[in-house]
């Protein structure tokens, strides 16, 4: 094959991605906008195959049995993974690419170096930079989105972890960082590289750690807008110019979509990554021992039966307990009996944006019940009961008037200014953000401990016997 | 124009491209163009594949071969989950029957 094909049927794959992104920015094109962005995937990965000075490729068949693995391993997490640990395997992915991107980038490297040797000429400079620039940043995606997993996944504290002289340890590891970059730019060899990696896996990992719980999908995005940014770096070095139109594609559109994000919760970029540092301890984790108002499923059903209107927030705690089904059982119940019910949507309910319309999509809920906060907040006034299943941050009146708690400043969904309240909670824990809601304590407000397709479960069969 | 510079001009053009194709989208697609994008820098696979073709001694081949692995992971698994995201998208909209659901009476 020729250079000139093969950089054609690379703009063609480069095309595709464009248009996949483009294609994903709306709901109508969305799907179509993915397939798109995999079939110009597939292209630009079988052309490889077939350019290059010595055909068939060297090491075809371990080549081949690598592909086999990666397939092996990665089809069926993406096929079996339930929708509520979605947000956790997009960090993953998101990470092994920076890992890949981290190991390309060392062994052209180690090759550069070689030939380096043999030839005794030196290597770019502009080449060495962009290996050391894919080496540090793929590697901190790599590891700050294992962190950011093991955080979503709940195998560690969902809070910021902070620990005395952070800021200094973060400092000290970033100079660390360019001095090594200074060695491996001048020794070209390999223990200076190993050093470097390890150093940007700490950074990594420094990095996520005093991020809190709600603010972990804004990381991810802008993990993710990182890997881009080192495929086109990989690309700058390996003269492809699909890997350079990519990642920067995923590195500049990544970028608007974290913003975006951080704009959705009302937070401030630079907050969200650096809030943990600056702000002095919060009024969190007070431990509280006001009396709360708890009923039964029966005092929920009764409450329910009279009302004309009725609007659900679910929560991630819906979607932890597998209550969607149930809860669309109740709602149809309701309409049944002539009640007005409404789902309000917060833009970040579940774990990231979007990822609640998700669950009850699967759970057939129908479209149009599903409201978006903009337009179920003014309709509160005159909503009879608003219950709120599994959720918590999302309705928390702190947002509005505790400033300096880690969630201000994040829009809500105004439940108080209905006329009854219902929270089914497991217990009084708070929520992901770590922080205490005053709405719990509210008069007009009824808790129902348990699990929530239990609760659920029980207040249907309540209202049915009414 | 050098092939430097001419991989430097991909570039900057690149980013105008991509700030501009997704300027608005509503909250309900971060999640699913988040992933979508993340599954295309998986095409960091040519580049692993690339090195790999190239590798001659047992480290480089080894540490090629991984990439090689952690790549179509991103790739393969990135297109696969964002498209079962959106199978939201694929339930038609049923035309509201007429009456009042989801108004406020």
């Amino acid at each position: 094959m020729s250079r000139d094909l093969y950089d054609l049927i690379g703009l063609v794959a480069a095309i595709c991605f464009i248009l996949a992104l483009k294609g994903l920015s709306h709901p109508k094109t969305a799907r179509r906008g993915n397939l798109i962005g995999a079939a110009g995937a597939t292209i630009a990965t079988l052309v490889v195959f077939f350019y290059g000075d010595q055909l068939p490729l060297k090491n075809l068949p371990l080549i081949l049995g690598a592909i086999v693995v990666g397939l092996v391993i990665g089809v069926p997490a993406a096929r079996k993974v339930q929708l509520t640990q979605m947000p956790q395997l997009v960090a993953l992915f998101n990470g092994v690419g920076g890992g890949a991107a981290a190991l390309v980038a060392i062994v052209e490297y180690l090759k550069l170096g070689e030939e380096a040797a043999e030839k005794a000429g030196a290597i770019g400079a502009a080449v060495l930079i962009a290996t050391i620039f894919t080496v540090v940043v793929g590697t901190t995606s790599f590891t700050g989105s294992i962190v950011t997993f093991l955080k979503l996944q709940e195998l560690m504290t969902t809070r910021p972890v902070i620990f005395p002289g952070g800021r200094f340890v973060i400092a000290g590891n970033l100079v660390a960082i360019l001095v090594c970059s200074g060695w491996v730019y001048s020794a070209a060899d390999t223990t200076s590289v190993m050093v470097l990696m390890g150093l940007s896996a700490l950074f990594g990992i420094l990095f996520v750690l005093p991020v809190g719980g709600a603010d972990v999908p804004i990381v991810i995005s802008l993990l993710n807008a990182f890997t881009g940014l080192t495929v086109a770096a990989s690309g700058y070095v390996l003269e492809a110019t699909l890997l350079i139109v990519a990642g920067t594609l995923v590195g500049a559109s990544g970028t608007i979509l974290t913003r975006l994000m951080a704009e959705a919760m009302g937070r401030s970029l630079f907050g969200t990554l650096f809030g943990a540092f600056t702000a002095t301890a919060t009024a969190a984790g007070t431990a509280d021992t006001r009396p709360v108002k708890s009923g039964s499923a029966e005092d929920v059903a009764i409450l329910l039966n009279y009302a004309r209107r009725v609007v659900i927030v679910p929560g991630f705690g819906l979607a932890v307990a597998q209550a969607q089904h149930t809860v669309r059982e109740l709602a149809d119940l309701l309409t049944a009996k002539g009640i007005d019910v409404a789902y309000g949507i917060h833009p970040v309910a579940g774990r990231m944006p979007g990822h609640m319309n998700v669950l009850l999509a699967e759970a057939n809920v129908p479209y149009d019940q599903l409201v978006e906060m903009d337009e179920i907040n003014p309709t509160f006034p005159q909503t009879d009961v608003s219950i709120v299943i599994g959720a918590n941050d999302v309705v928390n009146p702190a947002a509005k008037t505790t400033p300096g708690c880690p969630i201000y400043g994040m829009p809500i969904l105004d439940v108080q200014q209905s006329g009854n309240i219902i929270f089914l909670k497991r217990s009084m824990r708070p929520g992901f953000a770590g922080i205490e809601n005053e709405l719990l304590y509210d008069p007009k407000t009824t808790l129902l401990f348990g699990d929530a397709k239990a609760s659920l479960t029980k207040v249907v069969s309540a209202l049915k016997s009414l | 124009m050098s092939s430097g510079l001419a991989l430097i001009s991909i570039f900057v053009l690149a980013v105008f491209v991509g700030f501009e194709v997704v300027s608005k989208v509503s909250s309900t697609l971060h999640t699913p163009l988040m992933s979508g994008a993340n599954a295309i820098h998986g095409v960091i696979l040519v580049g692993a594949i690339i090195v790999a073709s190239h590798s001659d001694n047992t480290l480089q081949l080894t540490l090629s071969l991984l990439a090689i692995v952690l790549a179509t992971i991103n790739m393969v698994g990135g297109f696969v989950v964002t498209d079962r995201m959106l199978e939201m998208f694929k339930v038609k909209k049923k035309p509201a029957s007429s009456d009042t659901s989801g108004e406020v009476k």
